[in-house]
Formats: structure tokens, sequence, C-alpha cells
């Protein structure tokens, strides 16, 4: 059940940790998905995305079924996931004299 | 079921889709002569380029791949190549290698025939009987098999991993199915996806795939950079993509789902049909270019955030991912993959869309930016003039 019931939000796969925000997703009002409700903590745009989980600091985050990319910070249902709180894994040369 | 286009069939063997006369400068030093003769005979497209001089070993062989290859595709039916004289990519050397892959050519050198307006006036003639010669040309049926499709995601967005890359991999799905071959390229969009493309490949075509990742973030690793902010871009970002993963993930589903048939280099032509790999750049021009001078004909290019951009010799087919984009560049865009979030098109129905689109402009239907008269070329680099 990757839509949510009013078509607000699109999960991609069903272990995802995030869907998509198919309409401007506004803070407080509910998605609601045939398993879960999920409540926007701020202003989600078109086309962003949504924890549908909790993500611990660290921990890779999920979509399309594959790693996209490691949590910065804390992850709660609800946050809009991104920049701030996603930094990539690949293509980071700028870590590269830290690991080698 | 389509098994076949109108399309041009040169003496070389290779397949055009369209009957262009091309005007090439073998260096930027001939770019001003090249534009004097376009604007005198509009029939012919024309290139401009800031290369062609100075330049050396790898770099100066993937320039001179490029060119040839560009000029020998099947849309072209005739190249004028104006050189200068003096530089190192020697302009009858160009035009030897371009009728060494069957093309017909001529040449013509500024300092040889001495005067720009003597050359431009001597290029003028030419170009009208290159014209002349090349409208005997008529169509005739040609088998999808002999399609080379060039695949292309450009100012990408949340969606374009949802609808139109998808699509456009139900495209790619259904010409593969016809006997034809797709190009999947892109290389550094393909970080962080390339473990399931591998999954699709003989082992010694998915060691190739890795190597060319490898050369990706070794240059990262090299310039100690993030590649994020330059690939995906502020634009991406703006749109929701966050890192270089997502945005691989996505794009790869350009591809579609068949199995991977080669790896080629820059505007290398593939020698299997079916799915392959080109290492190009995300740089739009220069892998749209690369693309184009390894042999496609067609071009599918899948844009969120609105690129008008088009080949001078190639249909560019755009297709956007979100309809919000599509109202608001409808003059660019070709069809509207926003439909399948929308829920008033299924995937497989704009997927289909694609393929005849595909088709029609193999049969001659122009393109929102050939209308518009794009022709944006540029040949990527690998290394310094000197």
């Amino acid at each position: 059940m990757p839509l949510s019931l009013d078509g607000a939000a699109l999960r991609l796969k069903d272990d995802d940790d995030v869907a998509v925000a198919l309409r401007p997703l506004d803070p407080g009002v509910p998605v609601r998905f045939p398993d879960a409700e999920i409540v926007p903590s701020v202003a989600i745009p078109t086309g962003h995305k949504i924890a549908l989980r909790a993500v611990a600091a660290g921990a890779l985050v999920h979509k399309y079924g594959q790693p996209i990319g490691r949590a910065s910070a804390p992850i709660v249902p609800g946050d809009h996931v991104h920049v701030h709180n996603v930094d990539g894994v690949r293509g980071r040369g700028d870590l590269a004299e830290a690991t080698t | 079921m389509t098994t076949t286009f109108q399309g041009f069939r040169r003496p070389s063997g290779a397949v055009g889709v369209r009957n262009h006369v091309l005007v090439l400068p073998s260096v930027m030093c001939a770019n001003h002569v090249v534009d004097r003769i376009g604007r005198a005979v509009p029939e012919v497209v024309t290139v401009n380029h800031p290369i062609g001089c100075s330049q050396v070993g790898a770099d100066f062989e993937q320039t001179k791949r490029t060119m040839a290859g560009f000029a020998a595709n099947g849309n072209v039916a005739a190249v004028l190549v104006v050189g200068l004289g003096c530089e190192s990519n020697e302009s009858k050397a160009l035009a030897h290698e371009i009728a060494t892959r069957g093309q017909r050519v001529e040449v013509i050198g500024i300092q040889e025939t001495g005067n720009t307006s003597e050359t431009i006036a001597r290029g003028i003639e030419i170009a009208r009987q290159l014209v002349r010669e090349v409208s005997a040309y008529e169509r005739t049926t040609c088998a999808l098999s002999e399609l080379i499709l060039g695949t292309e995601c450009g100012g990408s967005d949340g969606f374009s991993g949802i609808t139109a890359n998808p699509a456009l991999g139900h495209a790619a799905d259904r010409l593969v199915g016809a006997g034809g071959t797709v190009i999947l390229a892109e290389v550094p969009e393909l970080v962080g996806a390339e473990h399931l493309l591998a999954q699709r490949a003989t082992a010694p075509v998915a060691a190739k795939l890795f190597e060319l990742i490898e050369r990706v973030e070794a240059r990262a690793r090299m310039m100690h950079v993030d590649m994020r902010y330059g690939n995906p871009t502020q634009g991406n970002i703006a749109g929701g993509i966050t890192t270089i993963e997502e945005k691989s993930l996505g794009a790869a589903y350009k591809g579609g789902s068949t199995p991977l048939r080669e790896v080629v280099e820059y505007a290398e032509r593939p020698s299997e049909r079916g799915l392959v790999v080109m290492d190009t750049p995300g740089h739009d021009i220069e892998q749209m270019t690369g693309m184009v001078a390894g042999g496609a004909q067609v071009v599918v290019f899948t844009t969120g955030r609105g690129t008008p951009t088009g080949s001078p010799i190639a249909p560019v087919v755009k297709v956007a991912t979100n309809s919000a984009m599509f109202e608001r560049m409808r003059e660019n865009m070709d069809v509207d993959a926003g439909t399948i979030v929308t829920g008033t098109r299924t995937l497989e129905q704009v997927g289909d869309e694609i393929f005849e689109w595909i088709v029609e402009a193999a049969n001659g239907r122009e393109t929102a930016a050939e209308v518009l008269g794009f022709h944006d070329f540029a040949i990527n680099r690998i290394g310094p003039s000197f």
C-alpha cells in the first residue's frame, strides 16, 4: 500500500523510511496510510520526503528499497527528510583524508 | 505491434531519421566562417565549439572521435568541415576520418583559401551544392532494430524517479524488445545504483561499469569534495533530491529492466544491441553530444525543473516529470509524465506514449526542441589545453 489514502504521499517500497509528498503537506495535518498515520512536523514541499519512521543519527535512510544516505541527525516520523538531516555516503571526496 | 519506421538509409549502411547537411568547424578559429555559411544557407545545421587546438593524448582522441562520430551519424546526409589550417585537429585528417566512416564530406581551410570572405563564399557554394545533393534522399522502411536511443535526464526533481524515468524505462524495454539499442549514460548519476545494473550484466561488463563508477569517485577524492551541490545540483535539491545515491536510483530507471549488454567510452558506437551504458558526465549537453556521436538517432530527455536543450542533428523528445512544469513550459515539452501521480494515466500508458513518440520522431515528426531551433553542442574534455 504505497499511496496514502488521500493521495498526498507515495511510499515507493514497503521497507522505505520515507514517502514522497505528491502535493504540499501542511504541518499538523495527518497523512493516512492504510497501516499508519503520519503527522508532518513542518511544511513539506511537493517532491520532497517525509519520514515514515524513526532513523537514528548515523543509520542508513532507505528510499526505492535502497540506501540513499545516512542520517546526520536523529529523524522522527513526520520530519522533513532532506539535506539538513541526511548526508550522502557515496561521492564523498571530502572525507577521503579522514578515511585513508 | 510497431517494428518499423520511415528513415533514411545511407550508402555507408547507416540509418538516419533526419536528412541534415552539417557544417562543422574542426577548430574554434573556424566558428565565425561556419556561422556565416549557416546564415547564408539556412537549410544547413551548424555547430560551434571552443576546442580543436592545443590538445593532446586521450583528450584529443576523444575530441576527434566525437567530431567524427557526430558527423557520421545517420541523421547527417553530408558534411562540410571548415578548418583554419594550423590547428592540431587538422581539418583534412578529420574529413578523412569522416569519409572512412562512409560519410559524404567536403573540406575547406581558411588559410589555404585565403581571406575570411573568400572562405565564406566558397563555403556557401559547397553548402548549397550539398543541400541540393541530399534532397535526393527519400524515406524508406527501416527496422526499429536499427535505432539507437539516447536516454537522458536533466533538471531532475523528486518526481523524476517516480514518473518520467520509469516510464522512459518502459519505452526503452519496448525498443530493446524490438531489437533496438538504448544508451544509458551520465555515469556520475549511476553512483549508488550501479549494483542494481551490475546484477543484469555479465562479469566483464559489470567490471567495466564498476571501473567507470570508480573513476567518478576517484575524481571526487582527488578534489577532496562532496559531489553534492555539484551533483545533485541546487535545483535538484530544491526539487527534493537529497543525495547522489537518491538521484542515481531514480536516474537508472531510464534504462528499463533488460540485461546490460555493453559499457562503452564517451562517443564510442555500441557494438552490441540492447541496453548499453556510455561513459558521459552528467553535463546535459556534453552527454547529449556524446550519445549522438555514438550513433543515437533519437534522444528522450526527462526533466523535472524544465530543461529546454536540443541537439542540432537529433530529435530530442522532452518528458516532463510533473504536470505543473509541463503546463508552465508547455512550449518546451512533448510528454507529460506527471499524469502518473495525478492518477489519470498509468506508468505503462505514459511509457507507451514515449515509445510512440520515439517512432514518430524517427518518422519525421518534429519535437518541441527542434521546432524551437535548439542546436546545443559540447564535447566533454578529459584533459587540459596545452
